[in-house]
């Protein structure tokens, strides 16, 4: 009867959860669907701690321990953590929810006794069975492997993004490594399961091989392809979650796991639709490596501007559209872009801001970075209408943006990132392009648009060079 | 094939259950704004947390001088709530930033 009370419980929070997703998905609700989110994972926290169990013995200290523990350093850090830090510590956040994930399977599986089935778990377990082929096992070996690709691989995500890890980790013919570690990995749970008592070391080795999976699995896909990879290590943590929730039969695990799995594979598809790329290429891909461009060898000049005269040009335009990218979130230089079109709007100037779908580091980083600093909802252009836009433009700004004004992404069948699609910049009367250098984009390739006819660069630092430009602006 | 016949059947409400959620995961975001990506990713991924349940009643069933099981159960416990309160806290600073200057 309890049980039964505890099930209807869990029930509520279930539907309180499905309905803070649902209203995460539209921007006028997205706040208190967040809210409402969480406070159906407070309900089903409570559940969980208060639920009456049979021969429990609770250890109520060690689980509040773990809560005040995990909660303070989660707020603080997410207090802490800069807006354009954003993406490095999704994935660590998500990283860790993979961890719990692959300790629980570990913990399960070393404490297996094929003898002995509790009450809470009978529910899966095959009674019959001697051995440890059953549905708890499998559950649990399933949980572990999962959590631990997730949270290695978020790991190794968080040190790219960071700039920590950038090309350090290669791994000698990625694909085979991956294929070996894969096999490995479903052989030794095979062997653990038929097995007539669990095994240590096998357990230990698997863990071990899962951990490693990660990292060959994320480590060669680079480049632009990084959000891609966040978002599918976290729908891999949800049906980790969903996985560790069949060994107790827990249905809020279950399902809360698998409407993240399930929302985070699409929104992982939608992105990888986005730059035109499926989901098998970026994971087998992995950009950058591949050939060079065939331009690149030529001897090509650029044109440099100066903050006074781009300042005058500005002033005399009629319409300018900012493009920007993850340069501009590394400068923290949001507000200071804020203010320079603050100042541009006030001369009579109609400003703009065109925003690739995976500008930054992940889909709608550049849309929160811009919000952050106060920049007016409509003044933001996706893909489509921005490019219907360019023609008309007097002067494109394109801010620590590389990748995503790529022509060759449209010319060069060579080019790793053809077929993406891009902001035509080109089609501007005039580009000008802030950079700190002539260094390449994250995808690593170089870029044509900078040795264009209408394209002047601007080099420097971009907090420091709009800087220079307002000023400029405000004194011409 | 009679070890997976088995599983289905003794499994049955919660393969249903996990087949339903995954369309219902699917619907609820098959049309969602770019702009929301971010926040929604964050969001979801503060959901996938929910794992701590699992360490959760981990801990509960162990006895008390099982360190080994409480110890990781508690490590459990603690990166969970790390996830889950450090996502919903960072995607409600996102999302409170569009807020502002809708008014």
């Amino acid at each position: 009867m309890e049980r039964h009370i505890t099930d209807f419980l869990y029930l509520i929070s279930i539907v309180v959860f499905i309905f803070g997703m649902k209203g995460l998905s539209s921007p006028a609700t997205a706040r208190k669907g967040n809210l409402t989110a969480a406070a159906g994972m407070g309900l089903a926290i409570l559940i969980a701690l208060f639920s009456p169990a049979e021969g429990s013995f609770d250890n109520h200290i060690w689980i509040i321990a773990g809560m005040v523990v995990g909660s303070a350093i989660g707020l603080v850090s997410a207090k802490r953590v800069a807006m354009t830090k954003m993406p490095e510590m999704v994935s660590l956040f998500n990283g860790l929810g993979g961890a719990t994930a692959m300790l629980i399977g570990f913990i399960e599986l070393k404490n297996y006794q094929p003898a002995v089935i509790s009450t809470v778990k009978s529910l899966l377990s095959n009674g019959e069975a001697a051995n440890l082929m059953n549905g708890e096992v499998f559950s649990s070996i399933f949980a572990l492997i999962i959590g631990a690709v997730s949270f290695s691989g978020s790991l190794i995500a968080w040190g790219k993004l960071n700039g920590s890890l950038r090309d350090n980790i290669k791994l000698p013919a990625p694909q085979i490594v991956n294929l070996v570690t894969l096999t490995a990995i479903i052989a030794l749970s095979v062997m653990i399961m038929n097995g007539e008592e669990m095994n240590f070391a096998l357990l230990l080795i698997l863990t071990v091989l899962g951990l490693f999976y990660g990292v060959a699995f994320v480590s060669p896909i680079g480049g632009g392809d990084m959000p891609v990879v966040i978002s599918l290590l976290n729908s891999f943590t949800g049906v980790g979650a969903a996985v560790a929730g069949l060994i107790y039969g827990n249905n809020i695990m279950i399902i809360g796991g698998i409407l993240v799995g399930a929302s985070g594979t699409i929104l992982t598809v939608l992105m990888c639709e986005a730059m035109n790329r499926s989901l098998i290429s970026v994971i087998i891909g992995g950009l950058g490596s591949s050939g060079s461009s065939s331009g690149s060898d030529r001897e090509e000049v650029v044109k440099e501007a100066t903050p006074a005269d781009l300042a005058i040009q500005l002033k005399y335009s009629e319409r300018v559209v900012i493009v920007p990218g993850y340069g501009l979130a590394v400068a923290q230089a949001q507000h200071v872009c804020h203010e320079l079109e603050q100042s541009l709007e006030a001369e009579g100037v109609d400003v703009k801001y065109a925003i690739h779908p995976v500008a930054g580091r992940m889909p709608g980083h550049m849309n929160v970075l811009l919000a952050e600093s106060d920049v007016d909802y409509d003044k933001l252009m996706e893909l489509e209408p921005a490019n219907d836009a360019f023609n008309n433009t007097d002067v494109v700004l394109v801010i620590g943006a590389n990748d995503v004004v790529n022509p060759a992404a449209k010319t060069d069948t060579g080019s790793p990132i053809y077929g993406m699609p891009i902001l035509d910049v080109e089609q501007a009367k005039n580009v000008i392009v802030f950079k700190r250098s002539m260094s390449t984009g994250y995808a690593g390739i170089q870029n044509p648009l900078f040795f264009g006819e209408r394209t002047k660069m601007l080099f420097g630092d971009a907090k420091a060079s709009l800087g220079k430009l307002k000023e400029e602006l405000n004194n011409a | 094939m009679d070890v997976i016949l088995n599983f289905i059947a003794e499994n049955l409400p919660m393969i249903t259950i996990l087949t339903l959620a995954t369309f219902v995961g699917i619907e609820i975001i098959a049309k969602v704004p770019t702009v929301l990506h971010t926040p929604l990713m964050s969001g979801s991924n503060a959901i996938s947390g929910v794992v701590v349940i699992g360490a959760i009643l981990l801990i509960r069933d162990a006895k008390p001088d099982e360190y080994l099981t409480l110890i990781i159960g508690f490590l459990g416990i603690a990166l969970a709530m790390i996830n889950v309160v450090g996502g919903f806290a960072v995607t409600n600073r996102m999302l409170e930033m569009f807020k502002k200057k809708k008014k």
